[in-house]
């Protein structure tokens, strides 16, 4: 299509809002974060105010509640994809199968991720891993276990279930779709050729699902990395720190405790470790935009 | 020709998807269930899996007692709202990409999905401040707009994975019958975007109704949707399950049903067009 230079200034004016908002909204607040961060600034507290230099990232670096924040985070986004990914190979493998009622299988198992963060969390904490009266206290006494307090002994297991129960509809899916598209054909003609289920998974069906996986992976990090509501609702990060990841932490220091400095500090490490994860996830969606 | 398959096999496939998926829909489906209990058969146990005495005296108690429909007239309000004005802003974006690609447009759609990565976390102070500065805090207005802005680059995403699928010929077509660019559009264009459009505005409503780190931080008494209006059950004094369940299953119910309708969209939207 030739296009004419009217057109072509109609095009930039049509793009212009777009980039202008999201260059200011991802410019603006980032810069003030950083400014802040190098502040003295409590809410509480606002005598001692200024110049901060680097003493809020010595005082947020150097915590140990950092450590562990920085560790549950690392944890609880390992663990949920782990479980998302093996999960949603399993089961999608399962629902490409002949199924009779197959659509209504799809919608029980895809309906977890509609379910919005504060229900399902809440959901979780008192139905069903209450220590009293909930359905995994039943289970255990059923199995002549004692019932345990799931929230109170294992903080970030529970929160890891929750979170796992959340995203593996959405690898499933994702997955399931991939497999969809692998040709029929190919695999016919590799079964013929005296392929078992195990090779055939190996060289045929998990080399097509890569780009699926590596796309469930990084999506999934995005969220894992500041999920937030979770643990708002169920252990507000604790016993302790049992249970705060680097999300939960900062902004408990920021609403709870108003150290705007600090709080600011840790939300640039924040996006600091974001970014590592994100140059990854660009440059791959960058090659499937090409393809 | 697929090969046939026993019926052996079909049935075992069968009864194990079944028992997979009812364990996976296990908690929504008991939020259904307790929610038309009384407070005391929520709590009985061993449990009791159908409700002993059936009512629905939770659905008004939680309407009478904490105003639900303010809460899912917010809801409503802050998703639609800010998928509307991100669409109003989105669509001409994706348009111009789509159809008037240049040099920078690839670096410029890697750029709007870069803005996506940012946590939230990262910015939540200053937006804290500026809110309170600015009398934002717990004001729906404010509320639509951060949701707007935060879903805004995945809607151009996915509105420009739907254009350029357009056949661009038949712009070839019609511009040699002379057609002018504004009729252009409209009576060619527009219908064939259409599809595009409504995919991208029912998967952002979703996600905008479930968003849970700006609404829980930014909102309270006034302004607080659904998912801030649960979180309200969670302290300990609160633990009333019937009451609880019926509160979620209005606040997710609806939203569930469209996301039913949503899997296509869904896949498409949250890989950004790299998984179809």
């Amino acid at each position: 299509m030739a296009a004419t230079v009217n057109t072509r200034k109609l095009a930039r004016t049509m793009l212009m809002p777009a980039v202008i908002i999201l260059f200011i909204w991802m410019i603006v607040p980032l810069l003030l974060t950083i400014w802040y961060s190098f502040q003295n600034y409590n809410l509480i507290n606002p005598v001692n105010a200024g110049f901060a230099g680097w003493s809020n990232y010595k005082y947020f670096l150097t915590d140990p509640a950092f450590f562990q924040a920085f560790a549950n985070t690392l944890i609880l986004t390992l663990s949920v994809l782990a479980i998302t990914v093996i999960g949603g190979i399993l089961l999608g493998l399962l629902l490409d199968q002949f199924i009779y009622g197959q659509g209504i299988v799809r919608i029980l198992v895809i309906s977890p991720f509609f379910i919005m963060p504060t229900v399902a969390a809440l959901v979780w904490k008192n139905m069903l891993m209450n220590p009293n009266y909930g359905i995994f206290a039943w289970i255990a006494t059923r199995l002549g276990f004692a019932p345990v307090a799931w929230l109170e002994t294992f903080p970030l297991l529970s929160i890891i279930l929750i979170v796992a129960w959340q995203w593996l509809p959405f690898a499933t899916l994702i997955l399931l779709t991939a497999l969809q598209s692998l040709d029929e054909e190919q695999k016919e003609a590799a079964g013929m050729d005296g392929a078992n289920f195990a090779s055939l998974f190996v060289y045929i069906t998990l080399p097509h699902l890569a780009r699926a996986i590596t796309v469930v992976i990084l999506i999934e990090t995005i969220f894992l990395l500041s999920v937030f509501a979770e643990i708002l609702v169920t252990t507000s990060g604790g016993p302790g720190y049992a249970s705060t990841n680097i999300a939960y932490l900062i902004y408990h220091q920021a609403l709870l405790d108003y150290d705007v400095g600090g709080a600011s500090a840790g939300g640039v490490v924040a996006v600091i470790l974001a970014n590592i994860v994100a140059i990854f996830l660009v440059r791959l969606v960058g090659k499937n935009l090409d393809a | 020709m697929a090969r046939a398959i026993s019926p052996q096999k079909k049935w075992t496939f069968t009864i194990l998807a079944w028992i997979v998926a009812l364990i996976i829909f296990f908690p929504i489906l008991w939020t259904f269930l307790t929610a038309f209990k009384t407070e005391g058969d929520a709590i009985l146990f061993p449990p009791a899996f159908l409700p002993p005495h059936w009512t629905l005296e939770n659905f008004f108690e939680v309407q009478t007692r904490s105003n639900y429909f303010k809460h899912f007239f917010n809801s409503v309000v802050i998703s639609v709202g800010s998928t509307l004005i991100g669409l109003v802003i989105a669509v001409p974006a994706a348009w111009s990409m789509a159809f008037a690609p240049t040099k920078r447009t690839k670096d410029i759609l890697m750029w709007m999905l870069s803005t996506k990565m940012m946590p939230a976390v990262g910015v939540l102070v200053p937006i804290f401040l500026i809110f309170k500065n600015l009398g934002l805090l717990d004001t729906l207005g404010g509320l639509t707009g951060i949701l707007m802005l935060i879903n805004l680059p995945i809607m151009v995403w996915m509105l420009y994975t739907y254009f350029r699928e357009i056949p661009i010929d038949i712009l070839e077509a019609s511009r040699m019958d002379g057609a002018v660019l504004w009729k252009e559009i409209v009576y060619i264009l527009l219908p064939m975007a259409i599809p595009g459009i409504a995919s991208t505005l029912l998967l952002n409503v979703i996600l905008a109704w479930n968003e849970a780190f700006w609404t829980l931080n930014l909102s309270a008494a006034n302004a607080a949707p659904l998912t801030a209006f649960i979180a309200s059950y969670s302290s300990p004094e609160g633990l009333f399950w019937a009451k609880l369940s019926a509160a979620s299953t209005l606040a997710i119910a609806p939203i569930l049903i469209l996301g039913w309708f949503s899997q296509k969209q869904l896949v498409r939207g949250m890989t950004f067009g790299a998984v179809k």
